[in-house]
């Protein structure tokens, strides 16, 4: 019994032990920041000389006055709309598109499997500025090849105008990360034992019959996953249209929430509204990316 | 066995082939590009050759302003290298101790822990700048550093290979040989973990290398630094300074050779990893 309670001891120090360091970093790089955002977001800037002018600013308490001032904001909400539009259209594409590409390199013949997959994987070695610097050395007029090619071809294209630049973004986006979803699915669909597709073979099933269903619902789970963080890098969209803001009139400071919310911070210094800002985007993220895995989990359970 | 008929080959190699030139294009073109003056980068075919000097125009990119470039070379393979690095050691140490303890609360702690994977890093930054600002870490190379140590995604690929990997039978049995925890972590543990901790290592450290928010938030001193943030400091002054077209190009060039070597060489660790990852989730 003694003995008992002494080893239980001694584990639990050696777990505590290997546990803290980490949870120790954990608590300063995300659980402080988040009660931190929530803290400041509570709060705004006093001054307190005569008539509110001069003297020292302190902080006095907000409420949520903040957030009304966030979502009173209709440049924010209209970056919010935008990035939803944006992950509505390009998920999606970026999905099939992905899932496409595995089921084909899956089929296909093995001669040429390994040089496809790598090249097809290949962007996600490319950082997004530098994807976006790439891909705006390719929209802009003047310098691209892809617009001379296009209008030597008699078709004036131009990416950076209102209605086509945020799909020039989503173009971007779709370049870097169809490859790294791809990966993730052939590494389920080689986790599928063979026997599975021979009997179906057998049964007379052809390729597409077999692709679509017995392939597509095993690599079921892997999909649902990297749909959730698509959803939560959308909702980050960030660098890409930073990158490209000196090029396209069209791309404000407002142009997606993380965008307003970084320029409330730093060019308007106006911290707490942006803290709210950042504690509203973490919330709609968790809502979102909750929401899609009931839905597909209520899905399963009706079939 | 009979394989599928020729022309199901043929277009399935074709559609291959299709996207492969989507995705190989802007890659070719980078290549292409970094062997330009500014001019030729302008005046000439952007998908062909034109009076290529690829190692005077890298020169002239890595001696500008002092060899700036070369700084922000550092800085990038320091904060993910080293980054890198400790946050496979923490998150092997914490998976460990999840996968082979039985402690109090060790389930909440593990969903705790999963549910950092969900939050979107740049809704942290803000907030994690200012927590620094008020600590007196914002600016320095540790505003980096620290917050790219914790991988959470790492402490959840950890605890399923731990579980599966490293035997308790063999714990025990090194336990009555008298040997410590500590010992029996870095000498066992470490070394069956191995593909994780490869797997873990290589998704941070490109994490690390692509992060852009949080480095654009903390850091207000250009010698602190990583490439894209420098790249995107040249790409902003080159309208007045048209020669920094060129050595935006030539340094977007360099900054992803290291990445390429790593997803070369790393490949089989890469499939390991998702494999892991998304099988069991």
């Amino acid at each position: 019994m003694r003995r008992a309670t002494r080893t239980e001891a001694r584990c639990r120090r050696a777990a505590a032990g290997f546990l803290l360091p980490f949870l120790a970093l954990f608590l300063l790089c995300f659980l402080a920041p988040i009660g931190y955002a929530v803290y400041q977001s509570l709060l705004k800037p006093k001054r307190s000389g005569p008539l509110g002018l001069g003297g020292t600013t302190h902080e006095v308490w907000a409420g949520l006055g903040n957030y009304t001032h966030a979502l009173g904001d209709p440049r924010f909400l209209e970056g919010f709309g935008r990035v939803l539009l944006f992950g509505a259209v390009q998920i999606p594409v970026m999905i099939v598109l992905a899932a496409g590409l595995a089921l084909l390199l899956d089929a296909a013949s093995a001669r040429w499997v390994g040089f496809f997959r790598t090249a097809f994987f290949l962007p996600y070695g490319v950082p997004g500025v530098i994807a976006s610097i790439l891909w705006g050395f390719l929209y802009v007029p003047g310098l691209s090849p892809l617009v001379e090619v296009a209008h030597s071809a008699g078709w004036q294209v131009d990416f950076l105008a209102r209605d086509t630049v945020l799909w020039s973004i989503a173009n971007i986006v779709t370049w870097q990360f169809t490859g790294y979803n791809m990966l993730v699915l052939i590494a389920q669909l080689k986790a599928v034992p063979g026997e599975l597709y021979e009997a179906a073979r057998i049964d007379g099933a052809h390729a597409g019959q077999i692709a679509w269903h017995i392939k597509l619902p095993l690599i079921r789970p892997a999909l649902v996953l990297a749909t959730v963080f698509s959803i939560i890098g959308t909702l980050q969209l960030f660098a890409e249209p930073m990158v490209l803001r000196p090029l396209a009139a069209t791309i404000d400071s407002g142009y997606t929430p993380n965008l307003h919310a970084y320029n409330e911070a730093f060019t308007s210094n106006n911290q707490h509204v942006a803290a709210a800002e950042a504690v509203l985007l973490a919330l709609v993220a968790c809502v979102l990316s909750f929401g899609f895995l009931r839905l597909v989990g209520r899905g399963r359970d009706g079939k | 066995m009979t394989g599928p008929p020729l022309r199901h080959r043929i277009a399935t190699t074709s559609l291959l082939a299709v996207a492969a030139v989507y995705f190989l294009v802007p890659v070719y073109w980078l290549v292409v590009s970094a062997t330009k003056s500014t001019g030729d980068l302008f005046g000439s075919f952007g998908f062909w050759f034109a009076d290529p000097h690829p190692v005077t125009y890298l020169r002239q990119m890595l001696t500008y302003d002092g060899g700036v470039y070369v700084t922000w070379f550092a800085n990038s393979l320091l904060y993910a290298g080293v980054g890198a690095v400790a946050a496979t050691l923490l998150a092997a140490a914490a998976g460990y101790a999840l996968a082979k303890f039985v402690f109090p609360g060790r389930e909440s702690v593990f969903n705790l822990i999963l549910a950092g994977v969900l939050i979107p890093g740049t809704a942290l930054a803000l907030p994690l700048y200012l927590l620094f600002s008020e600590m007196g870490l914002a600016n320095t190379h540790w505003a980096v550093l620290l917050p790219s140590m914790v991988s959470p995604f790492g402490v959840y690929l950890c605890r399923i290979y731990a579980a599966a990997a490293v035997p308790d039978s063999l714990l025990e049995a090194a336990r009555l040989d008298g040997a410590g925890e500590a010992r029996i972590f870095t000498v066992l543990g470490l070394r069956l973990m191995t593909p994780a901790l490869i797997t873990v290592f290589l998704f941070q450290f490109v994490h690390i290398w692509n992060n852009f928010f949080l480095p654009l938030v903390m850091l207000a001193d250009a010698d602190l630094y990583p490439i894209q943030l420098g790249l995107t400091s040249w790409q902003g002054y080159a309208d007045r300074q048209p020669e920094l077209y060129q050595y935006t190009v030539g340094g977007a060039f360099l900054s992803v050779l290291p990445l390429m070597v790593l997803m070369g060489v790393g490949q089989r660790y890469w499939r390991t990893g998702l494999t892991e990852g998304s099988v069991k989730a």
